[in-house]
């Protein structure tokens, strides 16, 4: 482990995540289906802003919110906001049925003692504030595929939004299956998610594109050796960065699950957990080897594939490769500071 | 650079402490609110449909939450509408969501004093009920109550036409838009309105001046907005008062019946009266000292473009300027074009708002350009209310208010603080992390971080403060978060840094330069690329969603402050530094341990992981 850890940190790691493309479609094609399934057969468990509910009114002056809490819940409710009012106590559940409607107020009133006023209530999420916020992600991807097409080009634009499509698709999939429910606060993650994303993607999309810049036909690596190179070379940066950016998120993940149960910490903890790992994987594993794939098709890389592979500069010598490659990198890496160095000179 | 970012941090810091504005505005979930049940009115009693009621919670939504960072909320309830807005004490705001907005500009066909008036005394009113009381500047008007207004104006007042300025006019918009008691005018007042017509010629008149100013048409009208219209004889028309005192061709009778009933005393002002636009209609003034008979709407609020708040010029007096689409510049055309073509009163036209008359300008010539504006006495606040209504569109209903209640929020302090101590252990996390893994870097890192928060801060504290920014647990959270996706900058920054060291072919300073260019590309692009999300949705999105993109965007742009301000130019200082120069092992920057050379033995050779 230290071992690694110093390798990393030297910049020495060299795994191949390009050349393992099948494992990593397979893991994310599983990924995808098992989501998918999820939100098919259980749905996403919606909170009250989305779907509506009702709102129950009493007036129970000596209650304290753990009681007020404790009763409605014992009594059916799953989701229960509690807020007091200067008229006595509010209390907002998921919609429930008749029945259970009356064994609250039952409830209620056994307990404290007071009449109970029931209101059902619509969504304050609902309806025109989800649809603004579909019409908002639709026209954001497509600007994002606009701006990333200009700052690089169009195949990875594709990719980044892939792995970002990707990335939504398996968080709410882990909300599908753990029954967590769905609040205005998650959606909030998943935006966080969706930003995050894209910039793993960018940073990693601005390596692969200033390292395979180099590449002529004279080349002694492929395009996917080139990237995967690249890749490796952001290692540290992807990791450190994910490191960084989760360590407070897993923290509020857990104050939030340990100490509070239910609420708008654990609600959007978990989905900026869950989507900053499948975050990074899918900038590693999913959106480079895809962008390498589309890349590969074009002539002028297949043709330097084609001849390394003709002379034997195929799969059976990719450690040298690798090296050839990482020092292509250096090279290039020099080449581009060298000229820098010139124009500050001028 | 480290200056002037110091300089910015003590200036939003003096900003701050000059406001007392020292801690962030909370939204509804962190500081609870004010809820209030609005039930819809239908002429028949029936239940209103749900589409109305969609449209009402959409209009509500962005009266409300008009630059969408307020966190308010809207649900439908039943029938009724609930409507949640964070902090106590904003019933006002509360108010002016339950407005309907229902704008109409109709020309004026005859006028009354604000009480019913048998039909006898409605001829001694006449000819024209439009003394113009020497300018009074409106505000400090001692007025007599609306009910003393059954005294019609005698002609002795008529006689007496000041050479009127501005104030006249302004004295009666301001009663007519600003239901605050010192605003309510004289009624006499109510025949001397000033025309605020038409963007830049704004014009000026009493009655009386513009009754000479059509005389010799051209003569005055177009003089500054101060200098209004000349002083002129009584308008005398002597045959006009034989006319019954009423010019009545064209209005229906039933209306005159409505008209001749109408008691503008009465506190509602006969407001929420179901204007049909299709209809002549009976109204009152808004502070009842006057009523109106009007024709058919000539435009209504649906052709309004925009609706803004603004200054005139030369008064600095506040007036909303609205501009039409589609049919309305037309149709606004035609009808200041009919106005100034026909007798007084029908020189006026009324705007006419929720079945109230809110001003009733003279129209001084035909205005094209399909720009209009509403004045009186406004403030700030009341035209920009004004404007809010009229942009974000008529309510299709009506709406009583029901309860209005205090609520507490819907999270316990509990949470915030727990939320607070959980990213203050993650962000310690990060220190630590970064601190073993960039040992003197780490520094940098560190205080970048600290100087990323002490600004995230002072902004939402001064956006809380001026732009009703409110704070929610969820944003809480994600500027945390923020803040920690930060550090990535950094961290692109060092890796370049080491990148170039590795080579070990020139020196810290240098290498300090050259990585910051490549750097800062990356930086820029992946910063970019956030910003474009925020944006987006900021301006697509509503609600929630909205003031979220908006932190989003806030976070970003600090991201960029920070890294461009603060941690390159201190990097660059600690690289003159001896300690990070020679690669003191603590300094994260010592040639050995970034040694390409394998040096922790043979089985480190690059293999495949």
């Amino acid at each position: 482990m230290a071992g690694l850890v110093s390798r990393l940190y030297r910049g020495e790691v060299n795994v191949d995540f390009v050349g393992r493309q099948k494992l990593w479609y397979g893991l994310s094609a599983f990924l995808l289906v098992v989501s998918i399934a999820g939100l098919v057969v259980n749905g996403l468990n919606l909170g009250v802003e989305f779907k509506g509910g009702s709102v129950f009114s009493f007036k129970a002056p000596s209650a304290t919110i753990e009681q007020v809490r404790g009763t409605v819940q014992e009594a059916g409710a799953h989701q229960v906001i509690v807020q007091t009012t200067n008229n006595g106590w509010r209390v907002t559940t998921e919609s429930l049925p008749e029945a259970e409607v009356t064994a609250v107020q039952n409830a209620v009133t056994k307990r404290f003692g007071s009449d109970v006023t029931l209101q059902v209530i619509g969504g304050s999420w609902g309806g025109q504030v989800a649809d603004k916020a579909i019409i908002g992600l639709i026209v954001f991807m497509l600007a994002i595929i606009l701006y990333l097409t200009m700052a690089f080009e169009w195949k990875m634009a594709l990719a980044a939004i892939v792995a970002l499509v990707h990335d939504l698709v398996i968080t709410a999939g882990v909300y599908a299956w753990s029954g967590f429910e769905v609040t205005p606060a998650t959606l909030l993650g998943f935006l966080t998610i969706l930003g995050y994303s894209l910039y793993d993607a960018v940073v990693v999309f601005d390596m692969i594109k200033e390292v395979t810049a180099k590449l002529g036909t004279t080349s002694k690596v492929t395009y996917t050796q080139a990237a995967n190179d690249a890749l490796n070379h952001t290692l540290i940066r992807s990791l450190n960065t994910t490191l960084v950016a989760i360590l407070p998120v897993a923290a509020i993940l857990f104050i939030g699950t340990t100490l509070f149960g239910a609420g708008t910490l654990k609600d959007l903890s978990l989905a900026l957990f869950v989507g900053m790992i499948v975050g990074t994987y899918s900038s590693l594993c999913v959106a480079t080897p895809l962008l390498v794939t589309l890349k590969e098709r074009e002539p002028r890389y297949r043709k330097i594939a084609e001849r390394l592979a003709a002379t034997g500069g195929g799969t059976g010598a990719r450690t040298e490769n690798a090296k050839a490659a990482r020092q292509t990198v250096a090279a290039g890496a020099s080449k581009a500071t060298a000229a820098d160095d010139k124009r500050k000179k001028k | 650079m480290l200056l002037l970012l110091l300089a910015l941090i003590l200036a939003m810091g003096g900003v701050m402490f000059l406001n007392k504005a020292l801690t962030p505005e909370y939204g509804l979930d962190l500081a609870g609110g004010t809820t209030v049940t609005l039930q819809p009115i239908t002429p028949d009693g029936s239940d209103p449909s749900e589409e109305s009621l969609n449209l009402a919670v959409n209009i509500i939504r962005d009266r409300v939450n008009g630059s969408g960072i307020s966190d308010a909320e809207v649900a439908i309830a039943g029938d009724n509408i609930v409507i949640s807005v964070p902090g106590v004490g904003q019933e006002e705001v509360v108010k002016l969501v339950g407005t309907t907005a229902e704008l109409r500009f109709r020309q004026v066909l005859a006028i009354g004093a604000g009480s019913p008036t048998p039909p006898g005394e409605m001829a001694t009113q006449a000819p024209t009920p439009s003394a113009s009381p020497t300018a009074t500047g409106g505000q400090g008007t001692p007025a007599p109550k609306p009910s003393a207004s059954a005294t019609a104006p005698k002609p002795s007042e008529t006689a007496a036409p000041g050479p009127s300025g501005s104030p006249a006019g302004r004295g009666l918009s301001s009663a007519l838009t600003n239901p605050s008691p010192a605003a309510s005018a004289q009624p006499e007042k109510a025949a001397t309105p000033s025309a605020r017509a038409g963007r830049n010629g704004t014009q000026e008149g009493t009655q009386n001046g513009n009754t000479a100013a059509r005389q010799g048409k051209g003569a005055t009208p177009s003089a500054a907005p101060s200098a209004s219209a000349s002083p002129s004889a009584p308008p005398a028309a002597p045959e006009e008062a034989s006319v019954a005192g009423l010019e009545l061709g064209g209005i229906d009778d039933a209306v005159l019946k409505e008209f001749q009933a109408l008691d503008c005393s009465k506190a509602d002002r006969g407001q929420g009266a179901q204007d049909d636009p299709n209809k002549q209609f009976a109204g009152c003034s808004d502070d009842g000292s006057v009523k109106y008979i009007l024709d058919k709407a000539a435009v209504t609020g649906t052709a309004i473009d925009s609706a803004d708040a603004g200054q005139e010029p030369s008064t600095g007096e506040w007036l909303v300027q609205l501009s039409f689409k589609g049919q309305g510049p037309e149709q606004w055309t035609k009808v200041t074009t009919t106005a100034f073509n026909s007798q007084e009163p029908r020189t006026q036209v009324a705007m006419v708002l929720d079945g109230v008359v809110i001003s009733a300008p003279v129209i001084q010539e035909p205005i094209t350009g399909g720009r209009a504006q509403i004045s009186g006495g406004f403030t700030l606040e009341t035209a920009t209310e004004l404007a809010n209504q009229l942009k974000y569109g008529a309510l299709p209903l009506k709406f009583q208010k029901g309860s209005i209640d205090e609520v507490s929020s819907t999270l316990g302090a509990d949470q915030l603080r727990g939320g607070l101590i959980a990213g203050g252990i993650g962000l310690a996390l990060v220190v630590v992390y970064s601190m073993l893994y960039y040992r003197g870097l780490g520094l940098v890192s560190v205080l970048s971080l600290a100087v990323a928060t002490i600004l995230t801060y002072q902004s939402v504290v001064l956006l809380g403060h001026y732009a009703g920014f409110r704070l929610s647990l969820p944003h809480i959270i994600g500027l945390i978060v923020s803040i920690g996706i930060t550090a990535d900058s950094f961290i692109v920054y060092f890796e370049r840094i080491r990148d170039e060291m590795k080579e070990g072919r020139r020196t810290l300073r240098a290498a300090v330069e050259v990585a910051w260019v490549r750097a800062r590309r990356t930086i820029l692009i992946a910063d970019a690329v956030m910003f474009i999300a925020a944006v987006v949705l900021y301006f697509l999105a509503v609600g929630g969603v909205a003031g979220f993109a908006f932190a989003m965007g806030l976070t970003t742009l600090i991201d960029l402050v920070v890294v461009f301000m603060f941690t390159k130019p201190f990097v660059a200082l600690l690289a003159r530094l001896k300690f990070f120069a020679k690669g003191h092992p603590l300094s994260g920057l010592d040639a050995e341990r970034m040694s390409v050379q394998p040096v922790a033995g043979p089985k480190t050779v690059s293999q495949e992981a």
